[in-house]
């Protein structure tokens, strides 16, 4: 089955889920004033949900005719391309949303930038570590001192 | 009117105001370039430096700069990184960002410049001329017409729906209203879909989402084919217009001022409708060789939604200086700033205190010019941001699109939402779902669900449909915004 078949019925289970949400768990908590209302909380979505379940079934079923395209990247052979770097970035970015907290964001965005830099293949160390530091500590002024929104600048061992 | 002209010139041109304005202009351009501070925020921040000025004139000059920087900054990441990080700079991005992949940062952003330049400058002179007429006739617009108003907004997605496509553009923007619907709604004060998960509350972020579905995509695109976005063929520096673009885009210009300036003087609607609105419109009106350009580098494209939405921004100023209404967050954080300078807008404001209201104008044409004079020399080095190597380049994307969200929400558990929607919007595009309108449907959502059930209750059910004309006429306009351009798709077929 194709790519898109599979992500059609993915959506299809969530329209499902979410009209199921809609239909008969939503109004349970309604207050009696708000029954006498012409539109409830669940209206809209009752609609959506219908309208969500009939066009993922139009796709998941090939109802529309249409060539298959295949985009910039070819998803059948994803092997073919960098796939190892961009997992790693993803993965990265998960580290880095855990550590910005606890690790505070002079040193998780340090690393941040460093690392990225290093799975992508950069290996001038010379260039990669004040390039990283000095857009760290601008990016972190900028947000924390110029616009006076709080980030956190060192880890939660070391004071603030 | 000619002495308020000149009372407003005098002010405007005083060598401190202009000192004003172009460090307004700086200011707003370097930091709406951040996604994830759009104007509302700037201005926010801007407001106490303002004040401190003493004189309301200066103050509101500053801000008006701060204000159009502030919106071209925001273009700019939309055109060269494909992060949006307001909603009216969306629109710029659907054939801005492809522009720049295919080496015509340059171009892209002059063309940028130059219709947000006409945008505003031409919404300045309707202003001058239609503010007090046009201020009646924004109260006409009640929520029915605002609901109908974003059904045309929504019509936009009309110019994604490709050969074989319409089904997916259709789920996709119904992915987005069901997204929209996650969370406290304003109108009825209970929570919807939050599975009882708190971060959920308040519903889905916007730069979130516009990160997710964007950005990233395309920075782990560039990271599985690697290519330097400036290497594509052309010269990302170069800023030439050619005579015939030129000629192609001044109608688009045209259009979409008066377009979107009527489109922002009402209430509520502003840039992002009208820049959604734009873009539909020129598409549908495109012939159809050019109509299959859009969305693929179409300049078009880029001139007919950033011309829209600095016309909306300029006309928001309607009710905001006529009647006092803001019609927007941005210009509700300006009815702040005059309350605090002791100014009160409102009718009297042009008899009252004529050297304000005419120097709010005149400093909308200064803020302009001088918004175009300081960014074409800069464009190149702008653009050049594009030539650095995709070694560097990349992790400073997702550095970006991270902080973005992060300071949208100041909340860690976005970024890793932000990740979630990012891998969910890598797999769509691998599959050739259409994102723009998933985006456009969550922008939407909310406010026409809102309007939607305003009307009911006021009506007690759909007879608004038949009872207003105005929503009946909007309704109408938009199916055929939606269903001509594939009854014309068929019948060249």
């Amino acid at each position: 089955m194709a790519l898109d078949r599979w992500i059609a019925l993915v959506l299809l289970g969530i329209c499902i889920v979410y009209g199921y949400t809609a239909w008969f768990t939503m109004d349970g908590s309604l207050a009696p004033f708000m029954r006498r209302n012409p539109i409830w909380p669940s209206t809209f979505p009752k609609v959506l949900s219908i309208i969500g379940i009939v066009a993922s079934l139009v796709i998941l079923l090939g109802l529309e005719k249409g060539e298959e395209k295949i985009g910039d990247i070819d998803h059948r052979r994803l092997g073919d391309y960098f796939i190892g770097q961009a997992l790693f970035l993803l993965g990265l970015m998960v580290v880095y949303a855990l550590c910005l907290r606890p690790l505070g964001f002079v040193f998780s965005t340090s690393a941040f930038l460093i690392i990225g830099s290093f799975i992508l293949g950069e290996r001038k160390w010379h260039v990669m570590v004040p390039v990283a530091l000095i857009a760290t500590g601008a990016v972190w002024y900028l947000v924390q001192e110029v616009l006076g929104i709080f980030l956190r600048p060192l880890p939660f061992f070391m004071g603030v | 009117m000619l002495e308020g002209i000149l009372i407003g010139l005098q002010t405007a041109l005083s060598l401190q105001n202009l000192l004003v304005v172009i460090g307004g202009c700086l200011i707003g351009t370097f930091i709406g370039m951040l996604p994830g501070l759009g104007p509302m925020s700037i201005i926010a921040i801007m407001i106490p430096v303002a004040i401190t000025m003493g004189d309301p004139s200066a103050a509101l000059i500053l801000l008006a700069g701060v204000y159009y920087g502030a919106i071209f900054g925001g273009s700019t990441s939309s055109i060269l990184l494909n992060a949006p990080g307001v909603a009216g700079t969306v629109a710029s991005s659907f054939d801005g960002y492809p522009m720049a992949r295919q080496g015509k940062a340059g171009k892209a952003l002059t063309i940028a410049a130059i219709s947000s330049f006409a945008g505003g400058t031409i919404g300045a002179i309707l202003l001058m001329i239609f503010a007090p007429m046009l201020s009646s006739v924004a109260l006409l617009f009640h929520s029915a017409e605002y609901f109908a108003l974003m059904v045309v907004g929504l019509s936009a997605i009309a110019a994604f729906a490709g050969p074989g496509q319409v089904t997916k553009a259709v789920m996709m923007t119904v992915l987005g209203l069901i997204m929209a619907t996650v969370g406290e709604g304003a109108l009825f004060n209970m929570p919807r879909f939050t599975a009882g998960i708190m971060d959920l509350q308040s519903g889905f972020g916007f730069i979130t989402l516009a990160m997710a579905m964007f950005a990233l995509p395309e920075a782990i695109f560039l990271v599985l084919k690697p290519k330097n976005l400036g290497d594509d063929g052309g010269e990302i520096k170069d800023l030439r217009i050619t005579r015939s673009e030129a000629r192609a885009i001044a109608p688009v210009i045209g259009r979409q001022s008066v377009q979107g300036f009527f489109i922002g003087v009402l209430p509520g609607a502003g840039a992002t409708i009208a820049s959604f609105l734009g873009y539909a419109v020129e598409r549908n009106i495109a012939p159809k060789e050019e109509q299959d350009e859009f969305g693929k580098g179409s300049i078009k494209g880029l001139a007919a939604p950033e011309t829209a939405n600095n016309a909306a921004c300029t006309g928001s100023f309607v009710p905001l200086l006529t009647l006092g209404i803001p019609g927007s967050g941005t210009t509700a954080i300006l009815l702040g700033a005059l309350i605090a300078l002791n100014v009160t807008p409102g009718p009297r404001l042009m008899i009252d205190e004529p050297q304000i209201f005419w120097a709010v104008i005149m400093s909308m044409f200064i803020g302009n010019l001088v918004l175009l004079i300081l960014n074409l020399p800069l464009i190149p080095y702008i653009a050049k941001l594009l030539a650095i190597p995709r070694n560097f380049l990349i992790p400073f994307i997702l550095f970006f699109t991270l902080m973005g969200a992060y300071i949208g929400q100041n909340n860690a558990t976005e970024l890793l939402i932000l990740v979630g929607f990012g891998i969910c919007g890598i797999a769509l595009k691998f599959a050739n779902f259409p994102l723009p309108p998933l985006l456009i449907g969550f922008i939407l959502g909310g406010m026409m669900e809102d309007n939607f059930s305003r009307s009911m209750q006021l009506y007690g059910g759909v007879s608004f449909i038949f009872e207003r004309p105005m929503t009946l006429g909007l309704l109408v306009v938009a199916a055929g915004l939606i269903v001509l351009p594939i009854l014309r798709a068929r019948k060249a077929k």
